[in-house]
């Protein structure tokens, strides 16, 4: 076990250094002078060039990479933004949070929706409930998650700052608000909201359009799996040591249904907290997709360069995280 | 008052393609540690019979008929939670494949104890006890060991070691063994048939024996039933059916038993296959397959009726018993004439 462990983790250095170099390059392949946008625009080729030379930017590439690796893991620092020379450290970790919320809010969302309703579909195919559960299903994977987020702020949303309704003028709905973000631990000097009720709030919206996209695939794992393992053999011993239905279905059916739904919810969280890019751009969260696409379209590289690093490091994780805990549930897998 | 008297227990199931008749009409009875063997071939309503009696099989297609008594109560008018108590305790089974029979993320102890706990209010320790007595009765060796381990860290004959082991933890008055050795090899088989009939006279439960193989029928049971297209063909003492056999079909299932003869022996399978039970042919639904059919085969269903010289041997059939009589002295004759 440990052996797999040191293994994974080598095996994780491998990837990340891939990344990020594969990042590196294309950003290097990208014919624009950072160095010239970073200076401003009432520079002098002069300027330009002592600015490029801070920057590490009249360096062979392979020279920046290693300055970057160098000062990446020495140093934990990831560099300066080239717009305004703020700490990509600094971004990042105001913008993690953010997607954290969002991602992980909704991921207990959609499993507290998915888990139910694909488990009382498999148990009941051809019911009422297990067709209208598949209408939704189809719903869910078919449309499309700005479309939806659209809709959603359309019918439902509320603008705070002006205290209009774009669709419906119905007092309930002031629960959710088309957009912003506010921090959980209360309102920074110059921003409008805070604290945790408004967090919870702002992100309702976001976190019911987010659960509804994933629930739908959800649902219809949960529903397959059940389905599958509900016809296995042990399931018919079990039931024939005397075991009340109750007991059947979790200790057996569900304990063995959910194995898979496990490992696609570890990857599907993680692969979300990379960056929920649609999402945040509609609802207006400056979380690490946000900034990312900000951040390119400035070719502002160190910034995109940092989400990248950061969002790799997090899948990586959590890939190996999901990886144990799968052995740990599943006895039959033995690492090593 | 038999253990177990079952009385012209039907079950069908509703499918897509219209009613399946997989059990049409049949009556046995067990007595207290009796043996019985229901042999026949794959589809003819053996499982059917068994998982019915157990209430296995899916409430929501499945239509019963007729009665179960187990020590007095009808198991298929039982409730259902009344027949979840009974299941465990006064009856288990056993299953054909060992390897997917147990659960595979839960350990072999706590599957154990599971078949106590679903009854009794027993502490861990008691019920862990009891399990590894059992293990060691079924001759798994380390037991103590053994408990903590997964499934799938058994071999195919361990694994149906254990699934007795958990069959007779409640000490069951009868135990229904669904082809339990014909996913296991010969040599296994052998053990684990033997390991049966002892437990058999320690417990002193009686046993549903489901089997295809007239082998093992001959090694293990004290009466046959011997099924055909979900109707009993014939019925009877073990000696009875083996040396006066009184059906075709049993005879067509005798003589397909390959001998051990050292040049150009023949196979003498039955000809055709078992009918389908969408829609069972008319009449005896062996005569499509009969070499001794008559015109009213094809016309009237033979009742099921003793004989004049055995009434504990029910056969059913249109031949005249002096016919059929015959033609088991006949088979019984080249059987022996074969192995001297």
């Amino acid at each position: 076990m440990i052996r797999y462990i040191i293994r994974r983790l080598l095996w994780a250095v491998v990837l990340f250094i891939a990344v990020t170099l594969v990042t590196f390059v294309i950003f290097y392949l990208i014919p624009v002078d950072p160095a010239r946008l970073a200076a401003g625009k009432a520079a002098t080729p002069a300027d330009v060039k002592r600015v490029a030379h801070q920057l590490y930017l009249d360096q062979p590439i392979w020279k920046q990479y290693l300055h970057f690796l160098d000062q990446l893991v020495l140093h934990g620092n990831l560099g300066y933004s080239y717009a305004n020379r703020q700490s990509v450290n600094d971004v990042i970790r105001s913008a993690a949070p953010i997607t954290a919320s969002l991602v992980i809010g909704a991921a207990i969302l959609w499993m507290l929706i998915a888990i139910p309703i694909g488990v009382l579909s498999a148990l009941r195919p051809r019911s009422a409930l297990d067709r209208f559960s598949m209408v939704f299903v189809l719903a869910g994977i078919s449309v499309h998650p700005v479309w939806l987020a659209l809709i959603g702020s359309y019918f439902l949303g509320y603008i705070p700052t002006t205290g209009h309704f774009l669709f419906f003028n119905f007092p309930a709905f002031t629960l959710l608000p088309i957009q912003g973000y506010c921090s959980f631990t209360g309102a920074a000097p110059g921003e409008t909201c805070g604290g945790p009720v408004d967090w919870f709030y702002h992100l309702l919206l976001p976190w019911s359009v987010f659960a509804f996209l994933y629930a739908a695939f959800y649902v219809r794992l949960v529903r397959s799996q059940v389905m599958e393992v509900q016809n296995e053999d042990y399931v018919r011993t079990a039931r024939a040591k005397g075991a009340p239905e109750r007991r059947v279905l979790t200790q057996h059916v569900l304990r063995n249904a959910m194995l898979p739904v496990v490992t696609a919810f570890g990857m599907d969280v993680a692969l979300a907290l990379g960056g929920a890019v649609l999402l945040e751009s509609v609802y207006s969260l400056p979380g690490l997709g946000y900034v990312a696409i900000k951040s390119l379209s400035q070719f502002d590289y160190p910034i995109t360069l940092g989400v990248v690093v950061f969002a790799s490091v997090v899948v990586i994780i959590f890939n190996l995280i999901v990886d144990l805990l799968y052995a740990w549930i599943d006895p039959r897998i033995r690492l090593g | 008052m038999a253990l177990l008297d079952v009385k012209d227990l039907k079950t069908s199931f509703k499918t897509d393609d219209g009613i399946v008749q997989a059990v049409d009409g049949i009556s046995f009875s067990v007595e207290k540690g009796e043996t019985l063997a229901i042999v026949g071939e794959s589809g003819c309503g053996k499982s059917v019979t068994c998982m019915s009696i157990m209430g296995l099989l899916p409430r929501q297609n499945t239509v019963h008929s007729g009665q179960a008594v187990l020590s007095g109560r009808d198991l298929l008018a039982m409730s259902s939670d009344d027949l979840r108590q009974v299941r465990g305790t006064d009856v288990a089974m056993i299953f054909q494949d060992p390897m997917t029979s147990l659960n595979p993320v839960h350990t072999i102890g706590r599957q154990l104890r599971e078949a106590i706990e679903v009854h009794e209010n027993v502490s861990k320790q008691r019920a862990n006890s009891r399990a590894l007595e059992m293990l060691r009765a079924v001759g798994i060796p380390r037991a103590e060991t053994r408990l903590d381990d997964y499934p799938h860290q058994f071999s195919g004959g361990m694994r149906q070691r254990v699934m007795i082991a958990m069959s007779l933890i409640n000490n069951p008055d009868l135990l229904i063994a669904d082809e339990p050795t014909t996913a296991l090899d010969v040599t296994t088989q052998a053990q684990i048939l033997r390991l049966i009939k002892s437990l058999q006279n320690d417990f002193g439960s009686a046993v549903i024996m489901v089997t295809h193989d007239l082998g093992v029928v001959a090694e293990v049971a004290d009466k046959v039933l011997v099924m055909y297209a979900g109707k009993v063909a014939e019925q009877g003492d073990v000696d009875e059916i083996f040396f006066h056999p009184n059906h075709p079909y049993t005879w067509g299932l005798l003589n397909s038993l390959p001998r051990l003869v050292v040049h150009g022996g023949e196979l003498r399978p039955i000809p055709g296959t078992p009918p389908s039970l969408l829609h069972p042919p008319p009449g005896c639904r062996f005569h499509l397959r009969c070499p001794h059919r008559m015109d009213v085969c094809s016309v009237e269903v033979p009742p099921l009726e003793p004989l004049s010289t055995n009434p504990g041997h029910h056969v059913a059939c249109h031949l005249t018993e002096e016919f059929r009589r015959q033609k088991a002295d006949e088979l019984a004759a080249s059987m022996l004439a074969q192995t001297s």
